[in-house]
């Protein structure tokens, strides 16, 4: 549905997004993930048709966007960063001239903003100003704006960012609820969205492809070794020693206690399920097993480790807290 | 067409949901009713002494409505600035650009649609002062044909300082500067040809065929030169060609 191939787009001599490519297919959701200035606007503003590229070429639902402008402009919904609402207008007046310039028929355009502003939740706000609207709002506004085409692809930059928490939960349902009859690009910073909303995962830094997975791969390809967390109740002194003496384990560490209860980080080879051995051993020493779960690197961590060059696992390690 | 016709549309109604349709209207036609005003004492007293002499009798187009058409010209310089510094620059500072140019709108669309905005604005300003020569008609005996030629003539030209203003509008995103250049340009093409009696007679050609108001003079008097309208005309074309040539390049810069 969408094929970006070695995209690179230089402002003077700063170069925003480098020999950049990936494709996504009909009816995915894929999450566009970096920090700030990565290139995940620059890369959007592209896709869109909105500036064109120095180099390589973008195809969304067969047209090439700079070939084709138009035609690939008619498939494609955009939400800019900032919503691009005009301050003077009503939200249906807005709305109403959004769906005219999006070409929407004549005969169709006033149930057509009516549909949109009932599926983004915006009925109760249709007479006020756009520019009198809470940050909420407005993004709603301008997802009704992007929506208003039924376009073949939803491109969303930041449709979270500045939403309190309910919004952000209203949000990604409604956006999880497009995807199938669309093709969706959404960027965020935010890692949890990812893995919540998303299917595929490209991650950009410094305007280079970093890496491009689901977020479970993704999440698994960069452990190194399993980890399982441990929670005993009343354990004996040599605890530690016994689970280590378990064959496949290769690091015990004690994470934290609290009076009798001691939390051990269990590292054991990759592949081996070491969990039934672990549960037996503290079982049969007559220790209360309180928790045990394996421990994940989270997106945050791999994003990380993606993203910065410094001893990146290090860093990441630290930073993993039971 | 229809997309032309829904940013014009859009354009307009901006004027209207903001104060400044209604200032720049409203300014005009007070402008314009003071120099009605005067003038029209003037003509009264003018006549009434050319009327004590035998025969004599003033000219109501020569002496009342082409002085205010000259009048108006230079009142424009001031105004129209305030009705195109915002057309592109407003939409560059809120982002609503980013809109137009992802929708499945072409440049000159949007362009022309703007420029057509604007314009149908400067005709309702201009279409106000119909009232004041209207009045003239049911009491003196103007002749109709050089009203509407000088009309005419300021639609012409009004759309010559808009292409230049939309030009300058699109390659800012303050409407301060874009305001202020506009003005500065505008004035500049009134006093271009001021310098045309001491300079050679060939550079007085020039500088008289630059300046937009010198063309205008022609049309005061009720005469419909073809050598004005493809001057205004061009300047009207080559206004939205650059425009469109702007808005091009903004877009490669990002």
């Amino acid at each position: 549905m969408i094929e970006v191939q070695h995209l690179t787009k230089r402002y003077g001599p700063v170069t925003a997004v480098d020999d950049i490519s990936f494709t996504v297919e009909r009816g995915e959701i894929l999450g566009f993930l970096g920090p700030n200035g990565a290139g995940k606007t620059t890369t959007m503003r592209v896709l869109t048709g909105y500036m064109p590229p120095t180099g390589g070429k973008a195809i969304v639902a067969g047209y090439d966007v700079f070939e084709q402008p138009i035609e690939a402009k008619r498939r494609i919904g955009y939400l800019p960063e900032t919503p691009p609402l005009y301050p003077d207008m009503t939200v249906r007046e807005y709305l109403s001239f959004v769906a005219k310039i999006k070409g929407v028929a004549r005969a169709e355009r006033k149930a057509r903003v009516e549909e949109m502003m009932r599926k983004t939740h915006i009925l109760d706000v249709a007479h006020r100003h756009c520019g009198k609207l809470s940050k909420g709002y407005r993004q709603r506004v301008g997802l009704a704006q992007a929506l208003m085409h039924n376009p073949d692809v939803l491109i969303l930059d930041e449709p979270t960012a500045g939403l309190d928490p309910k919004q952000i939960i209203e949000t990604r349902q409604l956006i999880r609820g497009l995807a199938g009859d669309h093709t969706i690009i959404l960027s965020t910073h935010i890692l949890p969205e990812v893995s919540q909303t998303c299917q595929r995962v490209v991650i950009i830094n410094r305007g280079k492809v970093v890496a491009v997975d689901t977020p479970d791969n993704l999440t698994s390809r960069l452990r190194g070794s399993e980890t399982m967390y441990l929670q005993v109740d009343a354990a004996g002194a040599d605890a530690a020693s016994v689970l280590q003496r378990i064959s496949g384990v290769t690091r015990v560490a004690a994470a934290d206690s609290k009076q009798h209860v001691v939390g051990y980080e269990v590292d054991s080879e990759t592949g081996r399920d070491v969990r039934r051995e672990l549960a037996a051993a503290v079982v049969s020493r007559g220790w209360g097993l309180l928790e045990m779960r394996p421990m994940r690197m989270s997106l945050e961590e791999i994003f990380l480790h993606v993203t910065t060059e410094e001893e990146p696992h290090a860093a990441a390690a630290e930073e993993v807290v039971p | 067409m229809s997309n032309i016709l829904a940013i014009a549309q859009k354009e307009l109604k901006g004027y209207f949901a903001t104060p400044i349709g209604y200032i720049v209207i409203g300014m005009f036609a007070l402008l314009w009713g003071w120099f009605y005003y005067v003038m029209l004492i003037i003509f009264n007293q003018q006549s009434l002494q050319l009327g004590g002499l035998e025969g004599g009798n003033a000219d109501i187009n020569s002496q009342l409505i082409r002085p205010l058409f000259l009048n108006a010209s230079v009142i424009l310089l001031f105004v129209l600035p305030l009705v195109t510094m915002r057309i592109y620059s407003e939409e560059k500072r809120s982002g609503t650009i980013e809109l137009l140019l992802t929708s499945p709108l072409t440049d000159v669309q949007i362009i022309i649609g703007k420029f057509l905005g604007a314009m149908t604005l400067y005709a309702a300003m201009l279409a106000i002062t119909a009232i004041h020569v209207g009045l003239l008609f049911s009491y003196g005996n103007p002749e109709w044909r050089v009203v509407v030629i000088g009309y005419l003539g300021l639609l012409l030209m009004g759309g010559c300082f808009i292409s230049v203003g939309l030009l300058i509008s699109s390659m800012t995103k303050n409407q301060i500067v874009s305001g202020m250049i506009t003005f500065a340009v505008f004035l500049m093409l009134w006093v271009i040809n001021w310098p045309a009696s001491f300079v050679g007679p060939n550079t007085q050609n020039i500088l008289n065929y630059l300046s937009i108001t010198e063309h205008f003079d022609d049309f005061t008097k009720g005469i419909l030169d073809t050598k004005h309208l493809v001057y205004y005309f061009s300047v009207m074309a080559f206004g939205l060609f650059l425009t469109a040539r702007s808005v091009d390049t903004e877009r490669w810069k990002g």
